[in-house]
């Protein structure tokens, strides 16, 4: 940015109209960073302070500054502890494995289909990405249920019932979060497999190249931008996931179901612990950070 | 860089004032002739009275007062989900409802947060509040001695049963259990000979939260020990502190695994359900698919023509019982009593038009059809003998029988948190991850470190 310390000794800067262009160029994103910086950098601003105070949503006459209590504390509370597995799970199934390698092979499939198939196959799948998060929560809750339909589907296949959303319940949402964000990777990796060149695949062919092989030595490798990429979004948006989680299961039974961004609200508003709540939300954006890092690092290495 | 800021500071500076001033110029939606009131909307759309009520209630209001408006601020969520909602809202002036609707033993902490203004200047001038009884005037008031609300109805619990299953079973129609094995008994009979029926629902977990706090456990704990009457198993007022968990606890807590583990309640996961509340009054009950329900006064509220379920039948159906003892100690009964009152919240701009409000919405005429529709035991002795309170609440002289040998809850501010503490160890018995002696255990960890230290063993 500061270009003016190459002019020689002497010099004053550069000449007057030079200047007037770079001070223009700084108006038309003025109003944005103005922006940013109230509704962004504020409210970060308060969260972190707020970490650092016992400030409860009722009970207390003031909140005092704690220090680092509310982060000792949650290292040494079973239940975050329990909470940052389950989020991790939730993670690595729903995410990483469901959505990342089933959007990738939808976009496979999708591109040997004919047009219609692709054009209905593709409207199904993007309409549960359209659904608001509570609204596909609802849904796929009723579609866990007990009495849902899901079990009248096993029902009719004369299979053995299924109860989820009480025996496993970070599965029943994993797969709701695979259902609703498989769109995202689908779409991301249509329009990377597209960049392929024809000829590339068309000579590993001829070369003798069998599918296995081709996906392996040529379209993984020259699409790994893009995998890079669609890992880092979709693991950004699943660790935040709450909508989904609160309708189904409320985190239970017990704390079975309980992710960060769940044990984080019934901290701070159920509980009353704004200031703890807020110190859970600080390490999630700590754990966000962590798998960004490990991304990054992936993708730098391999060029 | 340094040129560039010179202009860049002013651009920013000016866009800021800008984006502020049109912040606060949304702000001033505060209209100082509009009184803001907020309460809670049922989970269930059918059920819609309290807005019924309130609704009308408005159009007085606005007719006695010219140039005035009032605005419903109706919060639809679970009783849990609405408590932190209204906080929230009370935090700052520019969303502070001025009149809000709050559970009694939510008075306290929220007195403690400064949420709420004292009203005694007001109720001291007001003639109707010498009609109201002095267990309700306390509920009203904090622990500084101050009174915050006006409270429009109490509540007592005891246990509904279906005559028609009982019936099935051989028990008797005039059933009246001694102690809390008697109850147990009945379930297990109704278990045996009545199948496809839930014997008996108790509530439990963290998602039904004080329900299952106070319908559940305390039902239970305030009927242990060698004195139910007088001694407190939760909180010790006059050193003000909070009780560890002993006998009692884990006595209460065993009844609660019990009930679950011997398939006596609701299958598990339904009892941990969110809804479970709506379920069970408006399907299991109606639908006669559950024998004996430990629950509230207000619970057939929903079966009138003004609820959301109208169910004419229960009068024939449902009889009443009071809680047992655990062992049948004296007093032979125990009830839990809370209630909803009405308060001015501190950050109100507009705190005299909103006692006026409250005056208008305990005038005799709208007490008595608060009472009525929203089945609440009367709290004031003009509405406690009118004919048509005494006639239109189903079990209404049952209930308000229950008011002499009723429990209020602690009235120290952490309250909400030792509650929310009680129905997780609830839940993690009812689960059967964990036993009664860890759940007590883990009960006693949690109440040290929300009583900061603050408690004692009996």
């Amino acid at each position: 940015m500061s270009t003016t310390d190459l002019t020689d000794a002497g010099q004053t800067g550069p000449p007057p109209q030079v200047r007037m262009r770079r001070r223009m160029r700084w108006l038309p994103i003025a109003p944005a960073t103005a922006l940013l910086l109230i509704f962004l950098a504020g409210p970060i601003g308060y969260c972190v302070y707020i970490a650092f105070t016992d400030m409860q949503l009722t009970g207390q006459a003031s909140p005092s500054f704690v220090g680092f209590d509310n982060f000792t504390r949650a290292f040494h509370d079973p239940h975050f502890v329990n909470a940052v597995v389950l989020t991790l799970v939730f993670t690595v199934v729903s995410s990483i494995l469901g959505q990342n390698t089933l959007g990738l092979t939808l976009a496979g499939l999708m591109q040997r289909a004919s047009k219609t198939v692709r054009t209905v196959a593709g409207a199904v799948v993007i309409c549960a990405w359209v659904l608001p998060e509570i609204v596909a929560g609802f849904l796929l809750y009723t579609f866990f249920n007990r009495q849902g339909t899901l079990n009248a589907i096993l029902d009719w296949l004369q299979l053995p019932h299924q109860n989820w959303l009480y025996t496993l319940p970070i599965i029943a949402v994993s797969f709701a979060n695979i259902w609703r964000g498989t769109a995202f990777s689908m779409l991301v990796y249509s329009a990377a497999l597209s960049e392929i060149p024809q000829e590339v695949t068309e000579s590993a062919q001829i070369d003798g190249a069998g599918g296995g092989k081709r996906l392996w030595h040529i379209t993984l490798p020259m699409i790994r931008r893009s995998i890079g990429t669609n890992l880092m979004l979709n693991t950004l948006q699943t660790l935040s996931v709450f909508g989904l989680i609160w309708a189904m299961t409320r985190g239970g039974p017990g704390d079975r179901s309980q992710t960060l961004p769940v044990f984080m609200y019934d901290q701070a508003f159920n509980n009353a612990l704004i200031g703890y709540g807020t110190a859970v939300a600080l390490l999630l954006l700590l754990v966000g950070a962590l798998f960004s890092v490990v991304y990054l690092r992936l993708l730098r290495e391999e060029v | 860089m340094m040129p560039v800021r010179s202009t860049a500071f002013p651009a920013l500076a000016l866009t800021t004032v800008l984006a502020a001033a049109s912040l606060s110029a949304c702000s001033t939606g505060n209209d100082p002739n509009t009184v803001k009131i907020a309460f809670r909307k049922d989970t269930d759309n059918k059920v819609t009275l309290a807005d019924d009520y309130l609704r009308e209630v408005a159009r007085e209001f606005e007719r006695t007062h010219k140039g005035k408006k009032v605005q419903l601020i109706p919060v639809q969520a679970s009783q849990q989900d609405y408590y932190s909602k209204v906080q929230q809202l009370m935090r700052s002036p520019k969303t502070a409802p001025d009149v809000v609707h709050e559970d009694s033993f939510m008075i306290n902490p929220d007195v403690k947060s400064g949420y709420l203004r004292p009203l005694d200047g007001q109720v001291k001038k007001w003639k109707s509040w010498d009609r109201y009884a002095q267990s309700a005037k306390d509920a009203a008031k904090a622990e500084d001695g101050k009174t915050y609300a006006v409270p429009d109805g109490t509540d007592t619990r005891g246990i509904w049963f279906n005559r028609n299953i009982f019936k099935k079973a051989g028990l008797p129609q005039d059933w009246h259990p001694d102690t809390w094995d008697d109850v147990l008994k009945a379930a297990r009979t109704i278990k045996k000979k009545v199948p496809g029926v839930t014997p008996l629902n108790i509530f439990t977990g963290k998602a039904a939260g004080e329900a299952a706090t106070m319908q559940g456990m305390e039902m239970l704990l305030y009927g242990t020990g060698s004195d139910p009457e007088t001694h407190n198993p939760l909180y010790d007022e006059k050193s003000k502190k909070w009780v560890k968990g002993g006998k009692g606890f884990k006595d209460s807590l065993r009844f609660v695994q019990t009930v679950y583990s011997q398939k006596l309640g609701p299958d598990v996961d339904q009892a941990l359900n969110p809804n479970m509340q709506t379920k069970v009054n408006a399907d299991l009950i109606p639908q006669q698919k559950l024998a004996m329900d430990i629950d509230g006064s207000w619970l057939g509220q929903q079966w009138l023509k003004t609820g959301g379920n109208p169910w004419p039948k229960w009068k024939k159906t449902m009889g009443l019982a009071p809680m047992p003892t655990q062992h049948g100690q004296a007093p032979g009964e125990v009830s839990m009593s809370g209630g909803w009152a009405w308060s001015v919240a501190a950050k109100s701009e507009k705190p005299d038009l909103a006692w006026e409000l409250i005056k208008t919405l305990q005038s005799r005429k709208n007490a008595v059809e608060w009472c009525i529709r929203g089945a609440q035991i009367a709290t004031r002795s003009d509405v406690a003998k009118d004919p048509r309170y005494l006639k239109s609440i189903p079990g209404a002289a049952f209930f308000t029988k229950r008011v002499r040998h009723s429990h209020y809850r602690p009235k120290g501010p952490v309250y909400p948190r030792v509650s929310t503490a009680i129905a997780e160890a609830m839940e993690s018995v009812t689960t059967g991850d964990t036993t009664v002696d860890q759940a007590t255990r883990a009960y006693n960890a949690q109440l040290k470190s929300i009583a900061n230290g603050a408690v004692t063993s009996q």
